[in-house]
C-alpha cells in the first residue's frame, strides 16, 4: 500500500487510486479524531518543518494539528521575522534546516511551481500547501472528502466552481481531482475572472450566469476574490461583484433544489457569500474544516516513508 | 497442510472459550469485547453470538479495533487501515481483546496501546483461537487459548472462515 508519488506536489501527479487511498485512510483518521486521546503514535520518529511564505490561518493550524495528532515533531517558519527578509535564498533557507535533521517539509509560497522546484532539489518528502495561482492539493482533497461524506460519491456528481477561477489554487487542484473522480464540473463567474480556454483545457462546463450554475449543480464551491493577486481592475466593485455572483438566501431559495455550499476560507461575508447563507444548514463549510486534519493526517501518514529517499 | 481444527473442532472451542469468559465474569455488564481488524473480528463475532446464546437478556458492549496506526514497523511497510468501532468508554471496563492467531504478540502489544486512547480498562485479558508457541518475542501470553500449537516460523496458519478449519501451512 503506496501512493505512486513521493511528493504531494499537485493533484496533477495523482492517479485516482492514490486519491482514493487518501481518502480512505482519512476516513480512519477521523474517527482517531473522535476518540477521547486523539493521538495515534505513527509519526513520532519524523520531524516536519511547516514553511509558510505566505498567510495562512486554516490550512497552517489544520497542518500543525496534524502532525501533532501523529506524533510528529513541528517546526514552524514563517517568512516574516525570518532571515529571508536579508536576503537568503529559497533553497539556502531550506538546506539549513533539512541541515538540522528534518524528515519532511510543508510549504505555501506564493511563486506557483516553488514546491516543485524544491522538491528537484532536496530529498526529503514536500507537501504543497498552496502555491501561487497553481494548486492546493490538500484543500481539494478535503473537499473531495467532505463532497463524499455528505453525498455519498464524487462519480456522476454535479459540482460548480463559482467566483475567481482565474486566481484561485483551490479552484484548479479541485477541477483536476473532480475529473479523475469521474464528477462533472462547470465554473462559473464573471468572464474576465475564468481563463478564456479553460472549457477545451480541462473538458468542462462555464456558465456565465449564477442562477443556471446553481441550478444545474449539486454543490457549489465558492471560491474568494482573490484581490492580493489581481493587478488589474477585472471588475467594478465588490458591491457589484455581490449583486451579480454574491450566493444569497434569496437566490438558493429560488432554486428548485437544495444544493450544498462548500466554501475553502476566509469567507469574505457579504461579498462572494452571505451571511446567511455561510450559516445556513446547507454549508458544510465547518466540516470541510474539521476535515482537513483528517485528509492531512492520511497524506503525512501516506508519505512518511524515509526508505523513498535513501 | 494440516487441519488444526475441523468445523466440529472450531464450534466447540468457541463454545469452550465463551463459557470461560462468563467462569470469570458472572456479570457481563462489566465486560467488553474487543475484536481485533482485521481477522480477529470473526472469532470475536462467533464469540459474542456464544455469550448472548448462553446469557440472554445481559447486556455488555462489544467494538472493533484497528491498530494500524500503533504498528512498530511502519517504517518498513505502510499497512491500509481498517475501521475501528468503539463508540464507548472503557474506564472501569474488563476488556477482552480478542484476535485469532497469537504468534510474535506484536498486534497485542500495538492493540494495549490503542486501547487507552479510550479510557482506563480495569482489567484487559486476551483471549486467542491459536497460540503459536515458542514465537514470541514480547512478553505477551493469552488467558484463554483455543488451541497452541508448535510450529515453525517459516509456516502459516489460517483461519479459514469460510471453511469453518484452522489450517496450517
Amino acid at each position: 500500500m503506496q501512493l505512486s508519488t513521493k511528493h504531494l506536489l499537485g493533484i496533477k501527479d495523482l492517479q485516482l487510486r492514490d486519491i482514493e487511498l487518501i481518502l480512505s485512510t482519512a476516513t480512519q483518521f477521523k474517527e482517531v479524531l473522535q476518540r477521547p486521546i486523539k493521538k495515534v503514535p505513527s509519526l513520532r520518529d519524523t520531524t516536519i518543518v511547516n514553511l509558510f511564505y505566505e498567510n495562512s490561518t486554516r490550512t497552517r493550524i489544520s497542518f500543525e494539528l496534524a502532525e501533532k495528532r501523529l506524533s510528529a515533531d513541528t517546526l514552524n517558519f514563517s517568512a516574516s521575522g525570518s532571515s529571508v527578509s536579508k536576503g537568503e535564498t529559497l533553497l539556502d533557507t531550506v538546506n539549513n534546516i533539512l541541515s538540522m535533521k528534518v524528515d519532511m517539509v510543508v510549504m505555501r509560497h506564493g511563486a506557483s511551481g516553488a514546491p516543485h522546484f524544491l522538491a528537484k532539489h532536496i530529498p526529503v518528502a514536500i507537501i504543497n500547501a498552496g502555491d501561487g495561482i497553481n494548486e492546493h492539493p490538500t484543500q481539494a482533497l478535503l473537499d473531495a472528502f467532505s463532497i463524499k461524506e455528505k453525498c455519498g460519491k464524487l462519480e456522476g456528481k454535479k459540482i460548480v466552481l463559482v467566483g475567481d477561477i482565474m486566481h484561485s489554487r483551490v479552484a484548479l487542484s479541485n477541477i483536476y481531482l473532480l475529473k479523475k473522480a469521474g464528477a462533472e464540473v462547470m465554473v462559473a463567474g464573471p468572464p474576465t475572472l475564468i481563463p478564456k480556454y479553460i472549457r477545451q483545457a480541462f473538458d468542462i462546463r462555464v456558465e456565465y450566469n449564477l442562477k443556471k450554475a446553481l441550478q444545474w449543480c449539486d454543490v457549489a464551491n465558492i471560491l474568494r476574490i482573490q484581490l492580493e493577486r489581481q493587478n488589474q481592475v477585472l471588475f467594478s466593485s465588490l458591491r457589484e461583484y455581490n449583486f451579480a455572483y454574491g450566493i444569497s438566501k434569496k437566490l438558493l431559495d429560488s432554486l428548485d433544489k437544495e444544493i450544498v455550499i462548500l466554501h475553502p476560507g476566509p469567507v469574505n461575508r457579504g461579498v462572494e457569500i452571505d451571511s446567511d447563507v455561510a450559516d445556513s444548514k446547507q454549508s458544510i463549510i465547518l466540516q470541510q474544516v474539521e476535515n482537513g486534519v483528517a485528509v492531512r493526517m492520511a497524506v503525512l501518514y501516506l508519505l512518511s516513508n524515509k526508505q523513498n529517499f535513501n | 497442510m494440516t487441519t488444526i481444527l475441523n468445523k466440529y473442532q472450531l464450534q466447540i472451542t468457541i463454545e469452550r472459550l465463551a463459557c470461560q469468559v462468563i467462569e470469570n465474569y458472572v456479570d457481563l455488564s462489566s465486560v467488553v469485547l474487543v475484536g481485533l481488524q482485521p481477522r480477529g473480528i470473526f472469532l470475536a463475532d462467533r464469540i459474542f453470538e456464544q455469550l448472548k446464546k448462553i446469557k440472554p437478556g445481559q447486556i455488555f458492549d462489544y467494538g472493533k479495533l484497528d491498530i494500524t496506526f500503533y504498528r512498530d514497523d511502519i517504517r518498513e511497510e505502510l499497512h491500509e487501515p481498517n475501521h475501528t468501532d468503539i463508540s464507548f468508554s472503557l474506564e472501569g471496563k474488563n476488556v477482552i481483546l480478542i484476535d485469532d492467531v497469537l504468534f510474535t504478540g506484536r498486534t497485542i502489544r500495538a492493540a494495549l496501546d490503542a486501547l487507552l486512547a479510550y479510557g482506563r480498562p480495569k482489567k484487559v485479558d486476551l483471549c486467542v483461537l491459536i497460540n503459536r508457541r515458542y514465537s514470541r518475542q514480547l512478553p505477551i501470553q493469552p488467558d484463554y487459548c483455543g488451541k497452541s500449537i508448535d510450529s515453525i516460523i517459516s509456516q502459516k496458519v489460517k483461519v479459514e472462515w469460510d471453511k469453518e478449519e484452522v489450517n496450517l501451512y
